[in-house]
């Protein structure tokens, strides 16, 4: 804080705490970062496929060989090798792809936003239908409705995700007909809409073209609402856990001796003291979807990052698969920083 | 038998220690839900143990006369999948996989945080900022995605998937096993050991270690639904087991092309999976209660 206070001004006491815990947490990032490249880089030094064969082929003399191995940087110690591979990813530099002899940047960058998609839609189902029932478990402590909460969420730390989308596509697109099969949208929808965020359901709502939109949207509620179900086990569970500590509190009960509606006491007073945890784990549970969107990716043929990282994995692309893991992971990282910052900004109590 | 063991003055060390297993079995014996998920898990190890004399069929026998049929198929309770082989053996030999790599995670893991987390706790200063800066950062990892690069880098089978499991699932008993060596060592029974002229390293192995073991124990059965599904994964990925091995993910994989048309392929094997990992969801809550009293299992 007194970084802010020498430029004169008072700024509002949450911003400038805001702002200091804000550089704090930068530098915690950056260090976290540095970790993950440097994982991600010893996993790329121990994998037994040899880069220099793969530039001179097998029947290279050992002077192409040797210059080949120089001009790769490869005879240099390991910590400059290091400091190779920090300065080309912050270029931005993940090297080509194998698979789609495309440099990896821009195959991410194309993936990308149908992860977002799916993942967001995810977590909104989840919000949607998790704090609810948290809520709902909590004022009914004990009751058969807590009971269902906990069966739900029990339910879902326990299945195989991967296996519940199948059992998903079984009954709905195989059985049902309900929804649409696997991919983003069935082939004859396919790039009558232009690619403006590359999410489906927003480049279709903003032409205008509900045909498509409605297509997109058959085809993602399946997967989504799977994600959706994994995150509202965990965020129906926190829900319930904060709010049994605000109910518990003594305002409340000071809510009810004036005789405040029970409706009241609940959503206005004890449900606005646990919004800024509740945010927290909200943002939790989108970096685990994002994360967690790998095997729901594979069952539904979603062409995200999830879709992309598995199948260069099985082509022993490894450029592919380190530049995912490095975008997968920093973004991983980013969110989970920002769910601790909001708790210790916006929560008193946590100062 | 009872009597001696809930006496008020036990007579002996032995007596006060089998007292207490026993009162927590006690409070552990009314929670129904733990108590189904104890008999699973006892079940499951019987399968594992018993497999070869309780499997109807050879898991890897393929009768290509037989393949695709039904649930219910005589001689084949559970049906058989694509190369005629008789899931329900399968399943059981299965099981010997599952608790195959839960139980290497779960040495592996919680070792390796042990270490950690007592020597950062009980050094303190230096070693315990690089040490916790670690933990962190790999705390903060995405544990899937980085699991899928170790076992892209170290190649497919379930050594390495363990390996990777286990890389990614250390830190949060290393941060467990800080807390509650930071709690011990400034207690006054340590102080008088170390009077006694006890070095660190014994303090820790003789000292520390066994009281942090509880707490542990909670953690690591509450997490191996987790170790159990992301095992499943890799091997659903292909990544993990390799065919014709029986692992429930990989069967789950295999069943996955005739989804539409036989179902029960991929089916059985995943409610395999889930049956086991909600046993041990069942069973750790159920310990927690009784090992962990603070936070009970109904907050």
């Amino acid at each position: 804080m007194p970084r802010t206070a020498t430029t004169g001004g008072r700024l509002p006491a949450p911003l400038a705490g805001f702002l200091g815990r804000a550089l704090a947490t930068a530098g915690s990032l950056a260090v976290t970062v540095l970790g993950l490249l440097f994982v991600t880089f010893i996993i790329g030094r121990v994998m037994p496929i040899d880069p220099v064969l793969a530039v001179v082929g097998e029947r290279g003399s050992p002077e192409v060989y040797a210059a080949a191995r120089e001009a790769l940087g490869l005879d240099e110690p390991l910590p400059v090798q290091f400091w190779y591979y920090l300065r080309e990813v912050a270029q931005g530099d993940f090297g080509t792809s194998l698979l789609t002899a495309r440099p990896v940047v821009d195959d991410i960058a194309r993936v990308f936003p149908a992860t977002l998609e799916l993942a967001t839609l995810g977590v909104l189902i989840g919000v949607l239908f998790g704090v609810p029932l948290g809520v709902l478990a909590a004022i009914n402590r004990g009751r058969w409705i807590d009971q269902v909460a906990r069966l739900v969420a029990l339910v879902g730390y326990s299945m195989p995700i991967f296996w519940l989308g199948l059992i998903g596509l079984l009954v709905f697109y195989g059985i049902l007909g309900w929804v649409g099969g696997p991919g983003r949208l069935d082939v004859f929808y396919d790039g009558l809409v232009p690619s403006v965020t590359g999410m489906i359901l927003v480049d279709s709502a903003l032409a205008g073209d509900w045909m498509v939109f409605g297509n997109a949207l058959s085809h993602i509620i399946l997967p989504a609402s799977l994600l959706g179900y994994f995150s509202l086990a965990y965020i129906s569970r926190m829900t319930r856990s904060f709010m049994l500590e605000a109910l518990s509190a003594e305002y409340i009960t000071t809510a009810r001796v004036k005789g405040m509606s029970e409706w009241r006491v609940v959503w206005v007073h004890a449900f606005r003291n646990i919004r800024v945890q509740l945010l927290t784990v909200i943002v939790l549970s989108y970096a685990n979807l994002l994360e967690g969107s790998v095997l729901t990716e594979i069952i539904f043929s979603w062409p995200g990052i999830g879709f992309y990282i598995t199948n260069a994995l099985l082509a022993a692309d490894m450029n592919a698969v380190l530049g995912g893991t490095v975008v997968v992971g920093t973004i991983f990282i980013i969110l989970n920083m920002l769910s601790d910052l909001l708790y210790k900004v916006f929560d008193p109590r946590a100062r | 038998m009872r009597e001696w063991l809930l006496s008020d003055s036990p007579a002996s060390r032995r007596q006060a220690r089998l007292g207490r297993l026993y009162a927590g079995w006690l409070t552990f014996r009314e929670n129904t839900l733990a108590m189904v998920g104890l008999g699973i898990l006892v079940a499951l190890l019987l399968c594992a143990a018993l497999a070869p004399w309780i499997a109807p069929h050879d898991p890897y026998a393929q009768d290509l006369a037989m393949r695709l049929k039904p649930l219910g198929t005589p001689g084949h309770l559970l049906g058989t999948d694509s190369l005629g082989r008789d899931i329900l053996s399968r399943l059981i030999f299965g099981s010997r996989i599952t608790l195959y790599i839960v139980t290497l995670v779960a040495l592996i893991a919680p070792v390796a945080g042990l270490l950690v987390g007592t020597v950062a706790g009980y050094a303190g200063g230096a070693w315990d900022a690089v040490l916790m800066r670690i933990t962190d950062i790999f705390l903060a990892f995405p544990r899937l995605v980085l699991a899928l690069a170790f076992v892209a880098a170290l190649g497919a089978g379930i050594e390495n998937a363990v390996l990777a499991i286990s890389l990614t699932a250390w830190p949060p008993y290393a941060r467990l096993a800080r807390a509650e060596t930071l709690t011990i060592r400034n207690s006054d029974f340590i102080s008088a050991i170390r009077l006694q002229g006890a070095g660190p390293v014994q303090i820790i192995t003789q000292h520390i270690w066994p009281l942090c073991l509880s707490s542990l124990i909670v953690r690591v059965t509450l997490d191996m639904a987790g170790i159990i599904l992301a095992a499943a994964g890799l091997g659903f990925l292909g990544l993990g087991a390799q065919p014709p091995s029986p692992e429930w993910g990989a069967m789950i994989s295999e069943g996955r092309r005739f989804i539409l048309d036989h179902w029960w392929v991929a089916t059985v094997p995943g409610l395999a999976i889930f049956t086991v990992s909600l046993a041990f969801n069942l069973l750790g809550d159920g310990l927690r209660d009784v090992l962990d009293p603070k936070t009970g299992g109904s907050q």
